[in-house]
């Protein structure tokens, strides 16, 4: 056979190409122009006013003058100890968050169990869809529409009447029903991604070791699905924990969120409104580290 | 132990119950929509035996090996574990357990908590619990390796994990569903001894899944071939590749060389095959064809020639490398030879559908 030599012309050194070369060689520069855009948005704009907000609360508001005085001190945290009004609040806010969280990991663990291990791709991909619905629309809309549904001359009340029964009005019961509705899909995807990657075999194992399904479900998929269960209950916690929007529309009691609300616009009371800021934030870092000790992110 | 084996006839078709079968399918059969894993399946498998089911995949055996262990229940049939009838019994209920390809360990629970697991659920004590996993480690070269996790362990190491979780329940039958499948060459060999030593320790009746051949033939009593969802031969390792009964067992079990002459068609395997020398005299009555070699593989230990034969058909003969260099032996590729081999070391193989067991 006859041998044929091919020619390969030189590869040609355009700007671009020399400069690919030059990354190449470079891995660092290569890395930090990744890496610059983002991590400029996360240290100035998120970082920062972070930490501006951790300062404005050790400054404090001259009572006379009502302008702020920016020598540092504690007494906007002596304020929120020794007024026992923030303390309730505090506890009621956390209450509530808690009771969410409950509920929804309550609820959204057999869904997602059907959707991860029962249902067939068909009926999984349409709850999917399903689910993340109520996403799409308007947060105002949805809490408007529980007003109209929970209101003295609502539809609960007129379905509820015939049996002589009363709805709960507005008040905590009716915070607690709408925060649930509202975070719920944030507790169910989590959980069904966390579920849908356990392996069949483990629960298959479980069984041919001689356990029932009430002990599979204890044993295996309780204990691998805590982390997906503590991923979505950070969501479904922390978004209750911040909220200032549906206590102010269905209750008439306040959340931390209304006091920060009512310090920033009409006392003006910047720095108080600071320090109650950071209380949401201390309880989701007690919150993260108990998780962390239950060994909630170990077997990811 | 294998020549009990090899006494039992190869048809399981006679009908009496025979008190020592530790494993006994009556007709099973089971499909996933159109396609069929199992087409009627009948087998019986004797207490103590380390029984093979072998075949390609898809050909069935797995879906029979789930079937036993309970993750499937047959469409038709009956599964029978010591004289009880189990086919509507759910895996807890079955004196059974399974090692799974992938292992299937709890990453949640330490070593010692995976291997007293089956325990645990059957109500043993702390203290029992202990001894018997710490002894069942043992058994599989894995002392002291008790806190520690899945994760931090080797994939060899996990297998013997897995093995350990299963046999210290002392199961009635220990089903593997091909346990080597994800370890290396070496690893595999080693592994196959030391599932050969454990099984021959405790007396448990292994019916293990695997579709490499050779896997099947070292370890077995016995051993199923599987195809499309029948058995072709049930048999013990040698008759399996000295006798094959089909076409299909002759080509999987080893290397297929069939021809066919004078109407019927035979087997001869490629190492009872010679490579007659120039001018060289064959033995008397050995049957002697000529044909030109088309291509030559060199193993090593061994070389393949590919030898068209004249007569129709090809064969492979194999040649161990007593004196020849890797040089002669390529140099002889297109050249003109004659093969022989003893007529009694041809079976003829009859096709698919003319065993018992199948219809």
């Amino acid at each position: 056979m006859a041998s044929v030599t091919y020619t390969q012309p030189p590869p040609r050194r355009s700007p671009g190409r020399r400069f690919a070369a030059f990354l190449y060689r470079h891995p660092r520069v290569q890395l930090s122009l990744l890496l610059a855009t983002p991590l400029g948005w996360l240290v100035i704009a998120y970082l920062g006013s972070l930490a501006v907000l951790f300062l404005a609360a050790f400054w404090r508001l001259d009572p006379f003058t009502a302008d702020i005085v920016k020598d540092p001190g504690l007494q906007n945290f002596q304020t929120l100890l020794d007024n026992p009004v923030y303390r309730e609040i505090t506890i009621r806010t956390v209450k509530i968050a808690a009771a969410v969280t409950i509920t929804d990991a309550i609820l959204a663990f057999p869904i997602a169990y059907y959707m991860a291990r029962v249902a067939t791709p068909r009926v999984r991909n349409l709850l999917v869809v399903l689910i993340l619905m109520p996403l799409w629309s308007s947060y105002l809309v949805k809490v408007y529409a529980w007003r109209v549904i929970l209101q003295e001359d609502g539809i609960l009340n007129w379905a509820l009447g015939p049996f002589g029964l009363h709805g709960p009005g507005f008040g905590e019961i009716a915070m607690w029903l709408v925060f649930s509705y509202l975070w719920l899909p944030y507790m169910i995807l989590p959980l069904y991604a966390g579920l849908e990657r356990i392996p069949d075999s483990l629960l298959e194992a479980s069984g041919d070791l001689g356990a029932r399904a009430g002990r599979t479900f204890r044993t295996i998929v309780l204990p691998l699905a805590l982390p997906a269960v503590v991923a979505g209950s950070i969501f479904t916690f922390s978004l209750t924990l911040g909220d200032f929007i549906t206590p102010n529309l269905v209750s008439s009691v306040q959340f931390i969120g209304n006091v920060v609300y009512a310090n920033v616009g009409v006392a003006n009371n910047l720095p108080l409104a600071a320090a109650f800021a950071t209380v949401p934030v201390l309880i989701m870092i007690a919150y993260l580290l108990l998780a962390k000790r239950l060994g909630a992110f170990e077997s990811l | 132990m294998s020549t009990q084996a090899r006494e039992r006839p190869s048809e399981a078709g006679e009908d009496a119950p025979q008190p020592a079968a530790d494993v006994r399918l009556e007709g099973v059969r089971k499909s996933f929509g159109d396609v069929v894993a199992v087409d009627g399946v009948d087998l019986e498998i004797d207490q103590g035996e380390f029984f093979s089911l072998l075949g390609p995949s898809g050909s069935g055996k797995t879906t029979l090996l789930r079937i036993i262990a309970g993750f499937e229940r047959p469409d038709d049939g009956t599964v029978w574990l010591a004289d009880v009838d189990v086919t509507n019994k759910a895996p807890f209920d079955r004196d059974v357990n399974t090692v799974f390809q992938d292992y299937a360990l709890f990453p949640h629970m330490s070593i010692s908590e995976n291997v007293e697991y089956g325990l645990k659920v059957k109500g043993v004590g702390k203290q029992e619990r202990r001894s018997r996993a710490e002894e069942a480690l043992q058994m599989v070269r894995l002392p002291g390796y008790g806190k520690r996790k899945p994760s931090q362990l080797s994939g060899g190491q996990r297998q013997r994990v897995a093995l350990a979780r299963a046999i210290v329940n002392r199961p009635r039958v220990l089903l593997l569903d091909e346990p080597l499948g994800a370890l290396d060459l070496k690893l595999r060999e080693e592994m196959q001894i030391e599932l050969k030593r454990i099984q021959q320790e405790v007396g448990i009746t292994f019916v293990y899944v695997t579709h490499d051949q050779e896997e099947a033939l070292t370890m077995s009593d016995r051993l199923a071939v599987f195809n499309n969802g029948l058995i072709e031969q049930i048999a013990a390792p040698a008759d399996v590749y000295e006798r094959p009964a089909t076409e299909f067992v002759a080509g999987f079990v080893g290397v297929s060389n069939v021809l066919e002459r004078e109407g019927q068609r035979f087997v001869v395997r490629p190492e009872k095959i010679r490579i007659l020398e120039q001018g060289e005299e064959p033995y008397a009555g050995a049957h002697v064809e000529s044909g030109q070699v088309r291509d030559v593989v060199y193993v090593g230990m061994v070389t393949r020639y590919i030898v068209d034969l004249e007569a129709g058909g090809q064969l492979t003969v194999v040649r161990q490398n007593l004196e020849t260099s890797s040089q002669d032996v390529l140099e002889a590729r297109g050249a003109q030879v004659r093969l022989e081999w003893r007529p009694e070391q041809t079976y003829e193989i009859g096709e698919r559908g003319q065993m018992e067991e199948d219809e």
